[in-house]
């Protein structure tokens, strides 16, 4: 601001507090040419008259004190361009908090500073913390209650496309992923012929159908899916852990099972990102997330049979 | 004196004046110099006009009236920058015609959102049904905006008129305009939007632009 404006806003606020203190007087006392209370013909109720009551006096002390106030205000928290004798800014406060709850923040994460996420998980306090940073910064994709949408992972069951070992966990929310399904509906029609994306998707749906028998189109998706999807999902279809390829042969579809997802998929590619988390938390509150996750999930099963997995 | 207040009581037009006078003492304290400081405010490093599709975005935003819900200011509180980052500065806004401040929060604050780390897969599924991923939303949903087509032409008219009031948009951004936003929805407007919201400044060139205030 400039010191003009300054200036200008000086001389406002002085103006309307001398203002204030002027209307206040003139308003509390007699002027010798005032007529008398019995003098201007006007008695309401037998005895009240205009000017036989003056204001009472606590009010227009306590009217006096707020203008008193407002000076030593002024003068602690500044006008215009003045800081003011007190050098108070909305900046230095937020700032003196923020070391302050930062320090105790500290004390409370330095007991679990390096600890892996399993150990962590034994601890109830640890997992309480962990839970409320899920649902302040995951729940939005994995949901409050860690059971994912589509597209985003269920973090309850026992699937884990990239890899469910507590430090593939923590990498997994520590660095982020990015996932690379390509679109591969052109490469597969130039190979297979028009209906090369039916059939794939065929046999890929038969994947987690074992028992049901296989018809043409799957048979002749199989040799589509063993010369180009085997690459990532492997010779069975069981994924891999490595590069977040999922198993083909559960019954779980992030992006849903039915043949217009799987389309799409085909078309257009899949690219889920879960972002890396330890820039904005720091280790120690990812690995808190990452207690709590590992809290969601059974841990029953090992990885499929002929999964590559990730350590 | 009471023959100049008497003079006063029995003219209501001259009283209506003296009213208005007093009441917009605080008016003219606060809020006049601010409108002649607001050009005075240098953008922060970083920050530039918005490009086309952004800014397309930015007008289905206030169309659909995002801001009744959702504000973009992070204030000076501890509680607030622990969960948006940085507080906002107004050298952030210089290009924001206008602004998205806000102070009604149904919805949580976006002025950083871009920096929330939201796929743009996320934010096409929740613009489409907020419910699809987060169950206890009750944001609407907004599907249309997946079926609308971006008019380049409409995008070029309102940059040549921000040009107008001062954004420094050059002729190449004002004839590209069609071609950036060509075959865009607007479903692809506010995603850009929203994902670039907040992350044009550094926390370095924020700190340093503190310091100089």
């Amino acid at each position: 601001m400039t010191s003009g404006w300054t200036w200008y806003v000086i001389a406002i606020t002085v103006i309307n507090l001398i203002g204030c203190v002027w209307l206040l007087r003139a308003n509390t006392r007699r002027s010798p040419t005032d007529p008398k209370p019995d003098e201007t013909g006007h008695v309401w109720d037998g005895n009240i008259t205009e000017y036989n009551k003056p204001l009472p006096k606590w009010w227009i002390n306590l009217f006096y004190i707020t203008i008193v106030f407002s000076v030593g205000y002024l003068l602690w928290f500044g006008v215009g361009t003045f800081r003011g004798f007190g050098h108070w800014s909305s900046h230095k406060e937020w700032a003196l908090e923020t070391a302050a709850e930062d320090a105790r923040l500290d004390d409370t994460l330095k007991l679990y500073a390096g600890k892996p996420i399993d150990m962590l998980a034994k601890d109830p306090q640890a997992v309480a913390l962990g839970r409320n940073i899920f649902i302040n910064r995951c729940a939005a994709c994995h949901g409050s209650t860690g059971h994912g949408a589509t597209g985003f992972p269920d973090l309850t069951d026992d699937i884990w496309h990239w890899g469910g070992t507590p430090h593939r966990i923590l990498e997994t929310i520590q660095e982020g992923r990015q996932a690379v399904m390509p679109a591969w509906a052109t490469t597969l029609t130039a190979q297979g012929g028009p209906t090369a994306v039916d059939d794939t998707i065929a046999y890929v749906l038969s994947l987690s159908k074992p028992a049901q028998a296989r018809d043409e189109a799957s048979e002749r998706g199989e040799k589509l899916f063993q010369t180009i999807c085997v690459a990532c999902h492997g010779p069975q279809g069981k994924g891999n852990q490595v590069v977040g390829a999922p198993d083909l042969t559960d019954s779980y579809w992030l992006y849903g099972s039915s043949k217009a997802s799987l389309h799409k998929t085909l078309n257009e590619g899949r690219q889920g990102v879960m972002p890396a988390w330890k820039p904005v938390l720091g280790d120690t509150r990812t690995r808190l997330v990452g207690a709590y996750v590992w809290t969601l999930s059974p841990h029953t099963d090992g990885p499929p049979a002929g999964a590559v997995v990730a350590e | 004196m009471s023959q100049t207040h008497a003079k006063l009581e029995k003219n209501i037009g001259l009283m209506g004046i003296l009213v208005a006078v007093a009441v917009s003492f605080g008016g003219l304290a606060e809020i006049v110099p601010l409108m002649f400081q607001a050009e005075t405010i240098k953008p922060l490093p970083g920050i530039k006009p918005y490009p086309a599709l952004e800014l397309a975005g930015r007008d289905v935003y206030i169309r659909e009236g995002c801001y009744n819900c959702h504000s973009q200011m992070v204030r000076t509180l501890r509680f607030e920058t622990e969960r948006y980052g940085h507080y906002s500065l107004a050298g952030e806004s210089v290009y924001d015609h206008p602004f998205q401040w806000g102070s009604k929060r149904t919805g949580p604050d976006l002025a950083r959102v871009g920096l929330r780390g939201y796929s743009d897969d996320w934010h096409r599924a929740h613009l489409h049904n907020p419910r699809d991923v987060v169950p206890e939303s009750n944001m609407p949903g907004y599907p249309w905006l997946a079926d609308n087509k971006l008019d380049g032409n409409e995008v070029a008219t309102h940059m040549r008129a921000l040009k107008r009031i001062g954004d420094p948009y050059s002729e190449e951004d004002i004839a590209g305009a069609a071609k950036a936003v060509e075959g865009k929805t607007e479903l692809d407007a506010v995603v850009a939007y929203l994902q670039a919201l907040g992350t044009h400044v550094s926390q370095a060139d924020m700190q340093a632009a503190e310091g100089a205030e």
